[in-house]
């Protein structure tokens, strides 16, 4: 019979293997529905693994993974802060939302002015506040009257859904749409549009900006007082209190982060790839950086990597779509047993398994 | 005293990876006799009485009970078999009352009614006065044991295991426990008593197994051997008593004026107008049962609890409402009771634990980052200073064993050569060896000019180190007195005396 029994220090190697392992259970598994759905295993691993980086298509879809993992990365770098100190932003999807409708707005409001140099560094500072105002909300209701952020930060993704729909039929609508919903095409306005920087590539300022915030959190983690404590809060909050930490300010903090770097997300996303303000602007991202940002080990270059892997799962998800005709959902079935297998396989981390031979007590 | 053996061990060993908590463990323990077991922490005491209550399986030997033999799988097993057992941490609920805690540990319970007259007979007839109805959550410590101890005798044990029964206790608590205790090896019933307080184990018991290392290292009739001895038996060395040099008292650097808190939570203690003043060189012991308000008073001190600006006042500036940096900044270090969790990270290493509360007093950050190699010089200095047992400053704070996490502890608010050090319980769970050692660099901290406070309900402890002695009792402290020559009945009455209780009536 199985037993599990606790490391005194948690294991160095499981703590790296447990996410390729988990990847590796995650196909077998994901195999296996595929096979009930009627494909073959193999050929809808490779379809998702495999084609959109080597396949036939492959120089339409690699431009692909730079343009999903950036806002993925953004997104699951400013998490990080907060689950690593215990604090739980499940409303990324809202803040990036807010931070897209934000910038637009400002984006708009300048509409046609010819301005680079100012326009779009004010819309990206629009796109950091909308979505750190947005994240402040359920923060300050925590400090102040102790409510659950959790529960808060979720319920303000309906809200910002609503309130994307109105701007998209209303304020923000685009005055010679003819009447279609949706505003204007910031990505062909010139003082707004993010555009690629290097043709081809998918780079653009969206993936400086995540590639940055890598590199800062690393630092800010490893190396500022500020890092220590949200490892310390996260660790132990009496030992924390006992250093010094005060609560309310971290909280405040790790929820301004991951908003804003939310925010940011939802500004390169609306001024490039998808250009406008529109119904279905949002297409999970909040909700899938919370995936990224575990399978990464809540760790800046961790995440990195599980970005570019799930930005993956993303793109050959769709191609999936397109040739095997998969379902939407099996797609993100898929993903969600990424996290599942992923969260399980972290009791090796923690955790021997012993085989003993009797059945005992 | 009948002389016909109960319980008899034989040879029992258990290993764990890398340590034999046990080997060839072998006594008696006759019918009605208290029989006290000796050991330092982590001499293999808790795997034994673990193993005797079903809760550890041996690798090796056998037990006998009552002529019988006897292996219990588990817990239910043991009590079936009439093994009964008081931890030293309760597993009570707060939120429930007396009756339902009981019944809740029962096989199947009998009706509240019914089960609540069982309670008060029982309680009647050992001396234990206690309510069936009371919520636990509002017992003091001592009343939450004797909830223990009745649910324990509610199933009339043969042997009634008790692991350090009386750390939580007045003197004058503990009088009534060891009558209780008497009456019940009167009785007939077998008592295996856990302590390392030797002076309760000569009171009390007629005969002692020593452990070190997890081998049986001796026995003794406890009434007929000094303590001294007892104690050289349990270390395996002999040992050095802390030396209290005469220092000098200089001015006053802590204040408190009337400092009075609301309890935290629920199940707290309030802090009721505490004024006292601690002075340059000194050490003030503050005594008292566990929950009269020591964590309360720790906090309102180490500044992680913040009260008006004007009833803490460090080196003569109101610091009432200062966060634990600034108190660092202003002089003043503290380390609260709880290691794991409390005054050390479990998860993070002795390096980040060193700057855990070393960041200011030590310069280990500069512009808000931190000089991890320094971090890790003071991480090696507290290690190298007092001795912390481990192979090194990358391990984490949990893999270290209690005593030394102490010392890691201690160490490192010592080393910051603090103008005030608070410290709560510093030798709890500590062993002997380690224990003075602690008390000792407290006394030379004391004797470099720094005010130290010591709240502790080890009274001999305390006795030994303090200059001036104050009882907390209910949030309240009492005037501090000169240590010396305080007795232990005056003590006990400082610390609130029994809080009411009675002697055991059948004792009349």
């Amino acid at each position: 019979m199985l037993k599990l029994e606790k490391r005194a220090q948690p294991s160095q190697v499981w703590t790296y293997a447990t996410p390729l392992l988990a990847v590796l259970v995650t196909m077998v598994a994901g195999g296996l529905m595929f096979a009930a759905l009627g494909e073959a295993p193999v050929t809808a691993i490779r379809t998702i693994f495999w084609d959109p980086l080597f396949g036939q298509f492959a120089a339409f879809s690699r431009p692909q993974l730079l343009v999903k993992a950036a806002p993925l990365i953004l997104i699951a770098v400013g998490l990080s802060f907060g689950f690593r100190a215990g604090i739980w932003n499940i409303g990324a999807e809202g803040q990036y939302i807010m931070g897209a409708i934000c910038a637009a707005a400002v984006g708009l409001a300048f509409y046609p002015l010819e301005a680079r140099w100012l326009i779009f560094p004010l819309m990206i500072l629009a796109g950091l506040l909308g979505g750190m105002g947005w994240a402040m909300i359920p923060a300050l209701l925590r400090v102040r009257f102790g409510t659950n952020e959790i529960l808060v930060s979720l319920m303000l993704v309906y809200v910002a859904e609503s309130l994307l729909a109105t701007m998209a039929l209303g304020p923000l609508r685009n005055p010679d749409g003819m009447g279609f919903p949706g505003s204007r095409n910031l990505s062909q306005y010139a003082s707004s549009a993010n555009l690629e920087l290097i043709a081809r590539t998918g780079m653009h300022w969206g993936v400086v900006f995540a590639l940055v915030s890598v590199i800062l959190a690393y630092g800010l983690l490893s190396r500022h007082i500020f890092g220590f404590n949200v490892r310390l809060s996260g660790d132990s909050p009496k030992a924390a209190a006992f250093s010094g930490v005060q609560p309310g300010r971290l909280i405040i903090a790790c929820m301004a982060i991951s908003g804003a770097l939310a925010g940011a997300a939802g500004m390169f996303e609306v001024a490039g790839p998808s250009g406008q303000i529109s119904i279905d602007f949002n297409v999970g991202y909040g909700f899938t950086a919370i995936i990224v940002a575990y399978l990464g080990r809540l760790h800046p270059l961790g995440i990195l990597l599980a970005g570019f892997l799930m930005a993956l799962t993303y793109i050959g998800g769709e191609v999936a779509q397109l040739t095997l005709g998969l379902p939407r959902s099996a797609i993100q079935l898929f993903q969600g047993m990424l996290l599942f297998f992923l969260l399980a396989m972290d009791l090796l981390t923690n955790y021997r398994v012993r085989f003993t031979k009797t059945g005992g007590a | 005293m009948s002389s016909e053996t109960l319980l008899s061990l034989k040879g029992l060993t258990k290993a764990y990876p890398g340590v034999v908590a046990n080997s060839d463990v072998s006594f008696d323990i006759r019918a009605g006799e208290i029989h006290a077991l000796l050991g330092e922490n982590g001499a293999g005491k808790s795997t034994l009485v673990k193993t005797i209550y079903g809760l550890v399986k041996p690798d090796r030997g056998e037990m006998v009970l009552g002529g019988a033999p006897y292996h219990p799988a588990e817990p239910r097993a043991a009590r079936t078999a009439g093994v009964a057992m008081v931890f030293q941490h309760f597993s009570l609920f707060d939120a429930l009352n007396v009756a339902e805690n009981i019944a809740l540990g029962m096989e199947d319970p009998p009706r509240q009614r019914d089960l609540a007259m069982q309670i008060r007979k029982v309680s009647d007839d050992y001396g234990l006065p206690l309510d069936p109805t009371r919520i636990v959550g509002e017992l003091s410590a001592g009343e939450r044991q004797r909830v223990e101890i009745v649910r324990c005798l509610l199933q009339n044990p043969r042997l009634l295991i008790m692991d350090e029964p009386t750390s939580v206790l007045t003197p004058q608590e503990v009088q009534i426990l060891f009558q209780t205790l008497r009456q019940l090896s009167s009785e007939g019933t077998s008592i295996l008593y856990i302590s390392h307080k030797l002076e309760e184990i000569r009171a009390l018991c007629q005969h002692a197994t020593i452990l070190r290392l997890g081998k049986v290292v001796g026995t003794c009739d406890p009434r007929r051997t000094q303590a001294r001895d007892m104690a050289e038996m349990m270390v395996g060395t002999s040992l050095l008593t802390p030396e209290k040099a005469p220092g000098e008292i200089g001015e006053v650097v802590l204040e408190l004026r009337k400092l009075s808190a609301p309890p935290p939570h629920q199940f707290g203690s309030a802090l009721r107008e505490i004024s006292v003043s601690v002075r340059k060189g000194e050490v003030l012991g503050i005594g008292g049962v566990a929950g009269n308000g020591q964590d309360e008073l720790l906090a309102a001190l180490s500044g992680e609890m913040t009260t008006p600006n004007d009833m803490v006042m460090i080196k003569g500036q109101p610091s009432g409402a200062l966060g634990p940096t600034a108190r660092r900044r202003a002089g003043l270090c503290a380390a609260p009771e709880e290691r794991n969790g409390h005054a050390a990270a479990p998860d993070m290493s002795l390096t980040e634990n060193a700057l855990l509360s070393g960041r200011v007093r030590r310069g280990l950050t500069s512009r808000g980052f931190v000089d991890w190699p320094a971090a890790r010089d003071f991480a090696d200095e507290i290690i190298a200073t007092f001795d912390v047992r481990t192979p090194g400053a990358d391990n984490m704070a949990r893999s270290l064993s209690g005593g030394n996490l102490q010392k890691f502890v201690i160490g490192r608010e010592i080393l910051q050569k603090p103008d005030v050090l608070i410290v709560n319980q510093p030798t709890w769970g500590v062993d002997a060896a380690a224990a003075a050692a602690i008390r000792q660099a407290l006394l030379d901290l004391a004797l470099d000019g720094a005010a130290v406070v010591v709240i502790s309900q080890d009274l001999d402890e305390l006795m030994e180190i303090s200059d001036r002695f104050a009882a907390l009792n209910e949030g309240r402290l009492s005037a501090p007195r000169a240590a010396k020559g305080l007795s232990v009945e005056e003590i006990g009455l400082m610390l609130g005396g029994a809080h009411d209780m009675e002697v055991a009536h059948a004792e009349a």
